[in-house]
């Protein structure tokens, strides 16, 4: 049983990172009409971040929490002005392409300086050990790393759920002109958007640091099985994303204890089956 | 949203002849190639990938689909096909056919699935599926999971051509890929590729008008699929292996470059696209990761600035279809 449940955590965990990433990806595409494929090396940069703070400024955990997702949101705002925003109107496919090329590069050149091996990041101290529960053993640090995704899940939820700014960016969402006549800035919003969408990958990285390795391959494989996440929940809700995030990551969980042949395969399996049965994905809207 | 290409020129007799010559021109110089002191593997395998993206071609540049699974075709083809070759001996010819049957089955399968969805999640999909199938290569026992198959034979095809001699092996490969660049051009220029034109142009018209568009993009899916399993058939007896990079999502995002520098929906770019890129490839071998680099400033640069591909400027300044 101890095994069960350690294997639960670990799905725990991932469907943390899950939920985090289709989160971004759907708020992005939700404004910008585009897949971001470059998440998986923000993400990625999110964790070498919180690396360099800590090695080269001695900066700690708590604040590259914080500072790691703006940094990496900075950049990423500065890809949208300077690239991204060219692409309006276009079709989304050139998004995608855009994205995958930006992928390439920034994956490419960590991968230059770093080689393909991880780097270790320390747990912080204050996290460290582990909790019994009775019935298993709790590392604190991975427990942490759930409730913590799950609190900033649920915030990004109400941010755009239940407040004014995440109404007039539902309302620019459905209509973009009309919301400009209002006058409010939509292109600005657009770009607040998508550095949005990437500090959340970044948050993410961080979270990941002290788990994973610090590696600059750590997004590219990871991103596939988050498009299938996305493919499966569908972009059209919040909570739909952070759901099925969760969720998936709690099956693969279960499969690697059951069946561990299939653990890398499982969520493509269930994108098949989903596609198969309810071609709109769980959430429903056609694209 | 704007179509992936803005210049529809009619299909008059006189771009056909244009685009005939040019198919000539092009014969005779790959046919040239190997009395020129050219290095014939390098020419070889950019023929492997220029069909490949063909093929990926059809299905973008003519129906607006954009997979980012193509490398799964060419490397199940592969796998089949090696596997054939080596294990059951079979001679080359039915190895091909093997690789080609393979290719086949698994563009109905993947077809069948991937069209239930449109545009962007098309994409994810048909990703999501490739890397399903790397991970069943990766495990599974008949490709030899890191080390792929290694040593195959090469053969004698039709029990007279002697594969094992480059000149014989590359003129096969050359007629192989004319012969599927030719069924190509008859696709794209045939009734059923009008159809598929103005599914990619307006594809709520076209059901309008009584087309039913799921089944023509499950052809061009199925065409598509298939000619990319030629394509990684032809492949085994140049490189003479079949391994895992084959079915790497990074083969297929290869695969959508070339064809994005070559132009999108042109019948040539794929070809120049492809020769292109492998010379890159050839040329800064020595540059480690920053080929990566390279790969992905040129994406970047291709979509910011330069949309419609080498092959797609030329044809939009001399006003023809190419």
């Amino acid at each position: 049983m101890q095994a069960l449940y350690a294997q639960l955590l670990v799905g725990l965990i991932n469907g943390s990172f899950y939920a985090l990433l289709s989160l971004g990806l759907a708020v992005i595409f939700g404004m910008l009409n585009i897949i971001n494929f470059a998440h998986g090396a923000l993400y990625m940069m999110g964790a070498f971040v919180a690396y360099f703070l800590l090695n080269l400024g001695g900066i700690n955990y708590w604040w590259a929490l914080l500072l790691a997702p703006i940094i990496v949101g900075i950049f990423g705002m500065i890809l949208e002005r300077t690239m991204l925003q060219w692409l309006t109107g276009l079709d989304h496919l050139y998004g995608l392409l855009l994205t995958f090329g930006i992928a390439l590069i920034v994956q490419g050149v960590f991968q230059n300086y770093f080689g393909s091996s991880g780097m270790p990041y320390a747990i912080p101290d204050q996290l460290k050990g582990g909790m019994n529960l009775g019935f298993m053993f709790l590392p604190v640090y991975r427990g942490w790393v759930v409730i913590f995704s799950l609190v900033v899940c649920i915030a990004t939820w109400f941010l755009i759920e239940k407040t004014r700014l995440g109404a007039y960016l539902r309302a620019a969402t459905e209509n973009p002109t009309l919301v400009r006549a209002f006058g409010i800035n939509v292109p600005r919003m657009i770009t607040l958007t998508y550095g949005l969408g990437v500090g959340l990958a970044a948050l993410a990285g961080v979270l990941s640091a002290p788990i994973n390795q610090v590696r600059p391959l750590m997004g590219a494989d990871l991103i596939i099985v988050v498009f299938a996440v996305v493919v499966i929940g569908g972009m059209g809700s919040i909570m739909g994303s952070i759901i099925t995030g969760f969720a998936l990551g709690v099956i693969e969980g279960l499969t690697k204890y059951f069946y561990p042949e299939a653990s890398n395969t499982v969520v493509f399996v269930l994108m098949v089956l989903v596609l198969l049965v309810k071609p709109t994905g769980l959430t429903g809207r056609a694209a | 949203m704007t179509a992936l290409t803005d210049d529809t020129v009619p299909m008059t007799p006189r771009a056909m002849r244009d685009e005939m010559i040019v198919f000539a021109v092009m014969a005779l110089l790959l046919a040239s190639v190997p009395f020129t002191g050219v290095y014939p593997f390098f020419v070889m395998q950019a023929l492997c990938f220029a069909l490949l993206a063909c093929a990926f071609n059809l299905l973008i540049g003519y129906g607006g689909l954009l997979s980012f699974g193509h490398a799964m075709f060419m490397g199940t083809a592969g796998y089949c096909s090696a596997h054939a070759l080596k294990v059951w001996a079979l001679p080359p010819e039915l190895g091909i056919l093997v690789g080609i049957a393979a290719a086949f089955g698994l563009s109905l399968i993947t077809g069948f699935i991937s069209i239930r969805r449109q545009g962007i999640y098309f994409s994810m999909i048909t990703l999501a599926l490739s890397q399903l199938l790397y991970f069943i290569y990766l495990q599974a026992p008949f490709t030899h999971g890191e080390d792929g198959i290694q040593g195959i034979p090469q053969g004698h095809m039709f029990g007279v051509l002697d594969l094992s001699k480059p000149t014989v092996l590359y003129y096969v490969v050359l007629v192989g890929f004319l012969a599927g660049f030719l069924l190509i051009y008859r696709i794209i220029n045939s009734p059923f590729g009008e159809v598929l034109k103005s599914i990619r142009e307006n594809e709520p018209r076209a059901i309008s008008l009584g087309y039913r568009t799921d089944q023509y993009k499950f052809l061009a899916f199925v065409l598509s699929g298939t000619l990319a399993g030629f394509a990684g058939a032809l492949k085994v007896f140049v490189a003479q292996n079949a391994s895992l990079t084959d079915v790497h999502w990074t083969m297929s995002g290869e695969v959508v470059l070339m064809t994005l520098v070559g132009g999108l929906g042109t019948i040539f770019g794929p070809v120049v696209g492809a020769f292109a890129i492998i010379a890159m490839q050839q040329y800064l071998a020595g540059f480690g990761q920053w080929v990566t680099v390279i790969q992905g400033s040129i994406f970047v640069i291709c979509v910011l600035t330069f949309r419609r591909g080498v092959v797609g400027e030329v044809a939009h300044y001399f006003r023809r279809s190419l």
